[in-house]
């Protein structure tokens, strides 16, 4: 049984922290379940982070000395279909990130498009996900200089994990390819507004250059 | 011809403002709506609104609004205390008055405080986005800010109730934030958290929407690295490299990487909203 460790943030959120990110995934899961069948009461944000499941608006002050004495169960990855993004794989790191990875340049769209990914979490911006999937040694730094604009859709790495820039923005992060159908990343007036919520499975497919 | 507003001067920052969206924090949507909740509410009930409609909320500077398709309109300009006229003639702040249509109703620029709140009859009702109205400006949802010549359409209103006078609370001289230490306090050292809670700080002039940041001493970390990102609550004091505490108000990023070491209660931020920079702020730990 690993430990589940709960923080106060102020006096109506708590901050559940766990020790892995599969286990905040799991966690979040559970979250997630027991507010469908009603229990949560006065929950109206539940935030996945890196390793923490940010509860805001709890009502229940015994909530915080139960949370640690759940059972949770092992995520169910596989269920329900994977996302997948059409990506061209052209961006202006694809040779940093073969260094630090060690490959052929060409080797980076192979291997990065047959990883399965996972959104961790989200934030940035609205419909910014942070997708977890690829490999510990395939981590890659942030790029010692963040450009001043990255354009929408372009498809990046850092540390552990993969995003798609949902629109322009400065960002430090190594790009390796576009999505050319950005706008399908984000769009408020669809339900649901994210194409990449938390917990979401992800594929990227590689797409000819002309996209 | 629907009932609208005409923007005359739009002023520094004036946007348009409701309870906020909740629930979406997890897809990376700020909560956005009014700094000063309790000020746009009392505005709506003058009115006879619902508390949840939509106001304008201004910067410093005020603005200007010509009411346009209706025979008249209630309405109230309160938060911030500044002059108000009607077609160039001073009336009350902070009571409702009467606006027929054509007339121009101005809030000028704050002379306590800095967020005005203008409510009018039957409330502003752009398109809402994810169930509000209120402009988000650290991601752009919502409607824009307003620019001279926008127009903006009005609900239909309600049968307004008389009121006495209301009171409506000034500007801090001095901002108290009760703050509730967590959940990375214990990334500080204890002179930082001695400092925190002792120092004077101010409001910076580099304040906006997103957060009221202070100037004052910095505060030391007990420990380096990263912290991961994770979730981030309204009223969050994250405390970024340069170790100024910064109170995230109603625009905040949802999730963040800079530890924070605590978080001031809601009720505490209406006069965060309305603290002019310079104002002295002084952090105070809340009794749990």
């Amino acid at each position: 049984m690993s430990a589940v460790r709960v923080l106060p943030a102020g006096p109506r959120a708590l901050l559940v922290e766990l020790q892995s990110g599969e286990e905040a995934e799991a966690f979040h899961a559970e979250l997630l379940r027991r507010r469908a069948d009603g229990g949560l009461r006065g929950v109206r944000e539940i935030v996945p982070g890196a390793r923490t499941v940010l509860l805001d608006g709890v009502e229940d002050r015994t909530l915080a000395d139960r949370l640690p004495c759940w059972e949770i169960p092992p995520l169910h990855r596989g269920a329900g279909e994977a996302v997948e993004i059409p990506v061209v794989y052209d961006g202006p790191d694809l040779a940093e990130v073969a260094r630090v990875w060690g490959v052929a340049a060409a080797e980076v769209p192979r291997i990065h498009a047959g990883t399965e990914f996972r959104v961790a979490f989200c934030g940035f911006a609205p419909g910014f996900g942070y997708l977890t999937g690829l490999p510990g040694h395939l981590r890659v730094p942030r790029r010692a200089t963040p450009r001043t604009r990255v354009p929408a859709g372009a498809l990046a790495l850092a540390g552990p994990y993969t995003g798609v820039y949902p629109r322009p923005s400065p960002g430090g992060w190594q790009i390796i390819g576009r999505m050319p159908e950005v706008a399908a990343l984000w769009d408020p007036a669809r339900e649901p507004a994210a194409l990449l919520g938390p917990g979401a499975r992800v594929r990227f497919v590689a797409a000819g250059a002309g996209g | 011809m629907s009932p609208g507003l005409h923007v005359v001067r739009a002023g520094a920052l004036t946007t348009v403002q409701d309870e906020g969206r909740t629930g979406w924090a997890h897809l990376g949507v700020p909560r956005a709506g009014a700094l000063d909740a309790p000020a746009r509410r009392l505005a709506n009930r003058l009115v006879g609104n619902a508390p949840d409609a939509a106001v304008l909320e201004t910067t410093h500077t005020g603005c200007a609004v010509r009411l346009s398709g209706a025979r008249s309109v209630t309405a109230v300009v309160g938060g911030a205390g500044c002059r108000v006229t009607l077609d160039g003639r001073p009336v009350a702040w902070g009571v409702p008055v009467r606006v027929p249509d054509g007339a121009v109703l101005e809030a000028g620029p704050a002379v306590h405080g800095l967020r005005a709140y203008l409510a009018f009859g039957g409330g502003l009702v752009p398109e809402p986005v994810l169930g509000s109205r209120s402009a988000d400006l650290l991601s752009g949802l919502g409607p824009p800010v307003l620019r001279d010549g926008d127009v903006l359409p009005l609900g239909p209103a309600r049968p307004c109730p008389a009121h006495g006078a209301v009171p409506w609370p000034g500007a801090p001289a001095e901002l108290v934030l009760p703050l509730h230490p967590g959940p990375r306090d214990t990334w500080f050292t204890p002179a930082a958290l001695r400092t925190l809670t002792t120092a004077a700080y101010r409001v910076s002039e580099r304040s906006n929407r997103i957060g009221l940041r202070t100037e004052g001493p910095a505060l030391r970390r007990s420990r380096d690295g990263e912290l991961p990102s994770e979730g981030i609550v309204l009223g969050a004091v994250q405390v970024p490299p340069d170790g100024r505490p910064l109170v995230f108000l109603n625009d905040h990023p949802t999730t963040g990487g800079y530890p924070v070491v605590g978080v001031v209660a809601e009720a505490a931020l209406a006069a965060a909203a309305q603290a002019v920079p310079g104002t002295p702020v002084r952090f105070v730990v809340a009794r749990p």
